[in-house]
């Protein structure tokens, strides 16, 4: 009875994203925790932004620094939103309900990491509120017309990003302790909040193969001049590679997974 | 593809790798299935019995393509559950017992619409069959409240309804009564007896043997991984129908002295207590012409007795007879 479910077609394909996003953007929407979190740190970050840069004596770039700030917290949002919900499947028991579906399990994990990715530009739109309110950053970008567009090219690449992510936590169970030690170097490396120029020069090829650094580069550009176009358009490429790469990886993770017995606690 | 099968497996085996310890750690591999093979018809209601641990969930996972067999192969209509996930999965229904499973912080509507858009239900079906199967598992008027604030037994019924969305050809239905009160676990049996009439083709596991009894065309016990008995409810219990099953009351706590007094007492070969209120009944297996009474009651000696009664075996007593015999034959191999 099945014609429309093993149709590949494109109205399944965003019928199925709108749906999955709708489900987990509700879902995470309701945590408490997920709450307070979204709250808070947007407002420590912030904080951090205003204060380095107050005392670093570039008064000037106060909106740069809350964006960069900002970013750091999308960054997190996809790294721990997207571990944190495969995780949190796990524990629930979902996982397997959601592998045993006949849906090819790339498809039914790309919502989930792009609802986190939505609560990541959440948290960057809250920081530079935060900051505009409380610490009176002028809120005056190089191209106004281009920061939205440059933001939500940030949070689609990390998106697609996050799903590589979500492939590795699909097959370790205690994926946490990954994403603790991927937080910090990656929004470093990508220039988010200090510019990559005073890295080791050794460092570079990672800011370049990360969509984070490009997508970073092009919201730092609307907001303080520069070009926004191309670095958009490199963040999105290189995004779509990544996911090009999660493709090819889950089929290998889910039969791992499979073999391992790691889609269960029990 | 074409079989009359729905399931078939061949000395399927399954073995998981553990860790324990810490600072030094050990490696184990536990054989939980070790040889199964089952072949099950199109439309046919199959029981799979055994103790816990036996192997009964591993091999269902198996089954429906969530674990990969260590050894031997399976085919779900036709379909490789190891090379053909995908065509297995669209044919497959998988509900399972307990509280988890479900998106605790969203309404029973929206973990249905999630899963029908998952199993592909076509979109102008989705909201009437969604509603169709809450009306028909009990869940109408509830459905639009968080499952976190539902009881064991509703989410167990929205398991159900959940894993019916897509029409399964085949369904598998591990220990789906447990925690549900009796007039729902009724009402749950005769939900199963229908789905069978219309075709769909069921492997049950449960505990409860009136369950088993009452539903299931062909049962297999299976303990330490492997198939120990197999076949019709009736048949199963032909294999204690050589013996008598003789129950007394008793009015005293009765001892392990005494049962293994009985035990020794010549043609008796099982003997077992259990605690109904206030009276201890011990149920005896005792070949025909060698037990009487008489000697049943020497042997519980000093006991105040009451009611003696015999009756026919029950599913009960071939599964506890096979099973038994599965622990003996294990402990002596
Ligand atoms: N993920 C796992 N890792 C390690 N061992 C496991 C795992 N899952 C099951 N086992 C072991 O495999 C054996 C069979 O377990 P299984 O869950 O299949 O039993 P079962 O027959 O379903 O029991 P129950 O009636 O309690 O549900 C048990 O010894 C169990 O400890
Ligand atoms: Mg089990």
């Amino acid at each position: 009875m099945t014609a429309y479910g093993t149709s590949r077609g494109p109205y399944r394909f965003w019928r199925l994203m709108a749906v999955g996003l709708r489900t987990h953007v509700l879902h995470l929407s309701r945590s408490g925790v997920e709450l307070v979190m979204a709250v808070f740190s947007p407002l420590v970050y912030a904080t951090l932004a205003v204060y380095l840069f107050r005392a670093g004596d570039h008064p000037d770039r106060l909106l740069q620094a809350a964006v960069g700030a900002g970013l750091m917290g999308v960054w997190s949002a996809v790294l721990f939103g997207a571990g944190g919900a495969i995780q949190e499947q796990r524990w629930m028991g979902t996982l397997e309900t959601l592998v045993s579906a006949p849906t090819r399990f790339s498809l039914v994990l790309m919502p989930i990491t792009f609802a986190t990715s939505l609560v990541g530009l959440y948290s960057l739109v809250a920081t530079v509120v935060w900051g505009v309110v409380v610490f009176d950053v002028p809120f005056a970008p190089a191209s106004p017309w281009l920061l939205a567009p440059a933001m939500l090219v940030c949070v689609v690449a990390l998106g697609m990003m996050g799903i590589l992510m979500a492939a590795t936590f699909v097959l370790l169970r205690n994926a946490n302790a990954l994403a603790n030690a991927l937080d910090y170097p990656v929004w470093m490396f990508s220039g988010v909040l200090v510019s990559t120029a005073s890295l080791p020069q050794w460092t570079r090829p990672i800011t370049w193969v990360l969509p984070t650094s490009w997508a970073a580069r092009a919201v730092q550009a609307a907001t303080g001049g520069g070009e926004v176009l191309r670095p958009s358009l490199v963040a999105l490429g290189l995004g779509a590679g990544y996911v090009g790469l999660a493709l090819i990886a889950l089929v290998w993770v889910e039969r791992r997974a499979r073999s391992a017995g790691t889609l269960t606690l029990t | 593809m074409t079989t009359d099968l729905a399931i078939e497996a061949v000395d399927l085996a399954r073995s998981y790798r553990t860790r324990t310890g810490w600072l030094k750690p050990q490696r184990k591999t536990i054989d939980a299935v070790r040889g199964v093979s089952l072949a099950v018809g199109r439309g046919e209601l199959f029981g799979l019995l055994g103790p816990n641990g036996a192997g009964k969930t591993t091999t269902i996972k198996m089954l429906n393509t969530l674990l990969l067999p260590t050894a031997g192969s399976a085919r779900i209509l036709g379909y490789d559950v190891a090379r053909q996930p995908l065509e297995v999965r669209r044919r497959i229904g998988y509900v399972f017992g307990g509280d988890r499973g479900l998106y605790e912080r969203l309404s029973a509507l929206d973990n249905l619409r999630y899963f029908a858009e998952l199993y592909g239900v076509e979109p102008r079906e989705q909201l009437p069959r969604i509603h169709q199967l809450l009306e028909q598992v009990g869940l109408t008027g509830r459905e639009k409240e968080r499952v976190e604030g539902y009881s064991r037994g509703m989410r167990q019924k929205l398991h159900i309804a959940r894993g019916l969305l897509h029409r399964p050809d085949v369904l598998f239905l591990d220990e789906p009564s447990i925690g549900v009160d009796p007039a729902a676990a009724r009402e749950l049996r005769r939900m199963v007896a229908d789905l069978v009439e219309g075709g769909t083709t069921v492997l049950l596991t449960t505990h409860y043997m009136a369950e088993a009894d009452e539903l299931c065309d062909r049962i297999a016990v299976i303990a330490s991984g492997t198939v120990r008995a197999e076949g019709t409810p009736d048949e199963l219990k032909d294999r204690v129908r050589k013996l008598d099953v003789l129950e007394i009351e008793v009015h005293d706590a009765i001892g392990e002295e005494h049962l293994r007094l009985l035990r020794e007492t010549g043609g008796i070969e099982r003997a077992t207590v259990e605690t109904k209120g206030t009276i201890d009944v011990v149920t005896v297996h005792a070949r025909p012409s060698h037990a009487s009474h008489a000697s049943v009651l020497a042997a519980l000696g000093d006991l105040r007795t009451g009611k003696v009664t015999t009756r026919e075996p029950t599913l009960e007593d071939a599964y506890l007879s096979i099973v038994s015999d599965a622990a003996t034959a294990g402990s002596e191999g």
